[in-house]
């Protein structure tokens, strides 16, 4: 494992060889900037005209439905959501489930009852893949506890405004919260343990929260891979093989990472033996690293307690020197402007890999017991404050921060997006073109008749026309029959029906 | 619901069979085709159920209600019909035998059904011919994505001497020679009033090939509220999809199922054919060896055989390729950078079967095109390269 992150390392000791002794000649005075106070990194976020209340957002699934459906064991939670209508809570009752649950509809919560400390168990007892996929928007899981799955805990895949709260997830998989392709989430106080790849992996989101979560015994804590505008903070990240990581990865159609504050964390000896799956792109992270930032720009690392990683406190990268990661022309491999503002590290770096030990020769360390910082590869218009606190290689042509503390930045969340209101008659227009004009047009003949003759038996009833298409006889001899098209609602059948009686060509 | 689908099949069918003969002179439709709206400036626009949904950054992927990615339109309804004659019209190949229907058939899934596309003369093309159901919306073609529009890809098999093997040259010749395809063209392009040109050619064959729209699967029906669309087994086929085990639709993605990315996944080549190293010829990247665009699954169950030379015979012993271990057809001594995606996944021998059932719910051939009954060089519409 050691030697897969800093592959080509040799030519870089060359290159910080020669930096090192440039620099010497001219080395920077102490500077000391105080932690309390002082001008804030507003980030890089501008919400867009959405209204953000003066104490930030702390809710982001909307209003909770007041429909309550009731699980309990031995009954099915996905009986009860296919059953149930969007807008509903799934109360789900102390005890064990064995099942893989879907939810493919808007403002689904699925909230486990703890009872005298018995939680709603969802064991997928090796056997099965994942716990929970949400595709549906304004989804909301809580108290749940989740066990033993192959593929993820919980997976989203594009639903927005979610919010993942006060779940257990344990020996689930390849990561146990994972919400992806969705903007606007909430990853918080969740307790996440024995993951092969990531305990918390946000990949290709925006606006995202990941607070007060307790993650360990993972190969990675937690990841924001090619995403934008996400805050990490008062996360307790322990006992992974790498705490948080900030990453690009290349071959994504998202293609970077932005803004990401990790601030205020524990980040504390994460020296767990890497297991990540061979070829996965965390099996390369140095066993014993508290923070990783690879091609991720403008990360800001702010206040965080980071010891006892025996690697290195912060490793900063960029894609040439890590192995096994593929190439992207249309990503940038280097990370760009990381900001490493106040924060306390203790005893790291105190077991490095050789790679590492090179480097702090070769930038003038002799003899070096531990390591807080290691950069290699190029990472243009990065800023550090109070850099003689660090035992630090590779930030010497960082400039001072411009400023000290994130303290302006409450969050990225966005309000809750209202569901876009679509006009019957915009729907019954769309969905004609869409699906109708396939057989139907104004005065033609194609597989079905013209609508001239629809509109003549229809008129005044598009009731009716509604009707038939739902459940349609054989009218004529010399077309064939219509296949039923039951599948769209009844509302949209009465616009699509009302919309074919009044188009003119 | 498969019946019904197979009634629509038929139903187009028939349809074709019993349009009405063509008059004695070709004209172009001045209708869009199905899925287009004609705009007051007399363009068309695509509508779609999925113009109602977001997508993250505007992207185009996710998960099920997802908006689409940005894609073309705005031809005009002539520009799509004249382009949908130079399609059928095998006056575009060389010797005057091979058309783009040839191996963009629509009785194969707008492909030839064969392993790899044998061009003129016979020449095996080294690669298996694309589907072009949903091409609106891509933004690189070709399996190793060498070009970056449908104007561009055009003039790939157009002058290949494995594939069609025109020249401009000639090409231009033999449309400015053919009186009708001079009046269709002034027709369709009615600013231009000389000769026709290269880019005419180009942007008719673009505004009829981005018409060829498949969103009305089974799948589709679910998305958009149906639960009952898909069946009991079928769901089990889309949880294991776009389960983390299986991966599936992390490069397969919805709504297009594909992400438009290259992937090395390592394929096998057929018995006896050298390795194909892909996209690291077009992007010039070693670590892109092997590597190629993602395909479409949409109407995958109409594009057998599959892979990029025809490796499987069948659907499911392509998806039975990914669950055989990563690298398992690597070539000895080769190193590849496989894609992260490409993992162990030991899915059961049921999970497999669900997982083509799944596939079979991306079926929509409902808009497919007509076959014109002739076409302005007065050739005749070829069927050579099509297995029947």
């Amino acid at each position: 494992m050691k030697k897969k992150i800093f592959l080509g390392l040799l030519a870089a000791v060359l290159v910080f060889g020669a930096g090192t002794i440039l620099g010497r000649v001219t080395k920077k005075d102490v500077v000391i900037s105080s932690s309390t106070g002082g001008a804030s990194y507003s980030g890089g976020f501008k919400s867009d005209g959405a209204a953000i209340p003066a104490g930030g957002i702390h809710s982001v699934a909307g209003p909770a439905p007041t429909h309550i459906v009731v699980v309990k064991e031995g009954e099915s939670i996905q009986a009860a959501i296919k059953a149930a209508p969007k807008g509903t809570i799934i109360r789900v009752m102390p005890g064990t489930y064995h099942e893989t649950v879907y939810v493919d509809k808007d403002d689904i919560r699925i909230i486990g009852v703890i009872d005298k400390g018995r939680r709603a168990v969802l064991d997928g007892q090796k056997k099965l893949n994942d716990a929970i996929l949400y595709s549906g928007n304004n989804f909301v899981a809580e108290n749940l506890e989740i066990r033993n799955y192959k593929g993820n805990g919980i997976m989203g895949q594009a639903g927005n405004n979610f919010e993942i709260r006060n779940n257990v997830i344990a020996e689930s998989g390849v990561y146990g919260i994972f919400p992806q392709l969705g903007q606007n989430g909430i990853v918080e106080h969740n307790v996440v343990s024995g993951i092969a790849d990531a305990a918390i992996y946000i990949g290709m989101s925006d606006n995202i929260l990941v607070a007060h979560n307790d993650v360990f015994d993972s190969v990675a804590g937690i990841e924001i891979e090619n995403s934008r505008h996400a805050i990490v903070e008062h996360n307790y990240v322990h006992d992974n093989s790498g705490g948080l990581l900030a990453f690009v990865t290349p071959g994504l159609p998202i293609k970077d990472t932005v803004d990401v504050i990790f601030r205020n964390n524990f980040v504390v000896g994460n020296n767990h033996k890497n297991f990540g799956a061979p070829g996965s792109t965390v099996s390369g992270i140095p066993a014993g690293t508290g923070i990783l930032v690879m091609a991720a720009d403008d990360v800001v690392i702010e206040g965080n307690v980071i010891s006892d990683n025996k690697v290195s406190g912060i490793i900063i990268t960029d894609h040439a020197h890590a192995q096994n990661i593929t190439a992207d022309p249309e990503s940038d491999p280097n990370s760009d402007r990381v900001k490493i503002l106040e924060n306390v590290m203790l005893n790291n770096g105190y077991d490095t890999i050789t790679e590492a030990k090179a480097l702090a020769l070769a930038d003038g360390m002799v003899s070096v017991k531990n390591l807080d910082i290691v950069r290699v590869g190029p990472s243009p218009g990065s800023c550090i404050i109070n850099r003689h606190q660090y035992q630090a290689v590779g930030v010497s042509d960082f400039a001072d921060c411009e400023f000290t503390n994130t303290a302006t930045t409450i969050n990225y969340l966005l309000p809750p997006v209202p569901p876009r209101e679509i006009k019957p008659g915009e729907r019954g227009r769309v969905v004609f073109l869409g699906i109708c004009s396939g057989c139907h047009i104004y005065n033609g003949r194609m597989i079905g008749p013209p609508i001239q003759a629809i509109q003549a038996l229809y008129m005044d009833n598009p009731q009716g026309l509604a009707d038939y298409i739902a459940k349609p006889q054989k009218k004529r001899d010399d077309y064939p029959e219509m296949p039923p098209q039951d599948y769209l609602d009844p509302e949209t059948r009465l616009a699509v029906a009302k919309y074919m009686l009044q188009v003119t060509n | 619901m498969i019946r019904a689908l197979a009634l629509m099949v038929a139903a187009v069918g028939m349809a074709s069979a019993s349009a009405p003969a063509p008059r004695a002179d070709f004209t172009l439709n001045t209708t869009c085709p199905p899925s287009f709206e004609k705009t007051g400036a007399g363009v068309c626009e695509l509508r779609t159920l999925y113009q109602f949904y977001d997508s993250l950054e505007g992207r185009g992927l996710g998960g099920t209600r997802t908006a689409l990615p940005p894609h073309r339109d705005g031809f005009k309804p002539q520009q799509i019909d004249l382009g949908r004659y130079l399609f059928f019209d095998p006056v575009l190949s060389g010797d005057g035998t091979l058309s783009c229907a040839s191996c963009h058939d629509p009785a194969r899934g707008l492909s030839d059904g064969r392993p790899r596309s044998i061009g003129i003369h016979g020449a095996d093309a080294g690669r298996a011919a694309p589907t072009l159901w949903n091409v609106a919306f891509l933004k690189r073609y070709f399996w190793d994505a060498r070009a970056d529009s449908l104007e561009a890809q055009a003039t790939g098999p157009l002058f290949s001497p494995k594939e069609m093997g025109n020249t401009p040259a000639k090409l231009l010749a033999s449309l400015n020679g053919n009186p009708t395809y001079r009046r269709l063209f002034q027709e369709a392009f009615a600013s231009d009033s000389g000769a026709i040109t290269e880019k005419q050619v180009y942007a008719a064959l673009a505004a009829f090939q981005t018409s060829l729209i498949s969103l009305n699967s089974r799948y589709d029906r679910y998305v958009h509220g149906y639960d009952a669309a898909l069946s009991e087994r079928e769901i089990e086929g889309l949880n294991v999809f776009r389960s983390f085990v299986a991966r599936c639709s992390e490069c397969h993605t919805p709504p297009l199922f594909t992400n438009e990315q290259i992937a090395v996944i390592g394929m096998p080549e057929p018995a006896g054919r050298a390795f194909d190293i892909g996209a690291e010829a077009t992007l010039g990247s070693p670590k892109l060896k092997g590597g190629f665009k993602v395909p479409t699954l949409r109407n995958i169950t109409r594009t057998a055989p599959y892979s990029h030379s025809g490796a499987f015979s069948d659907l499911r012993s392509a998806v039975d390729f990914y669950n055989k271990g990563r690298g398992n057809a690597v070539p000895k001594g080769m190193h590849l950078y496989l894609h992260w995606h490409i993992s162990d996944p030991d899915l059961t021998e049921t999970e497999v079967d669900r997982i083509v059932d799944f596939l079979g719910a991306l079926t929509d051939e409902t808009f497919l095109p007509q076959t014109p009954a002739r076409v302005p060089s007065g050739l005749a519409l070829t069927q050579r390269g099509v297995v029947k």
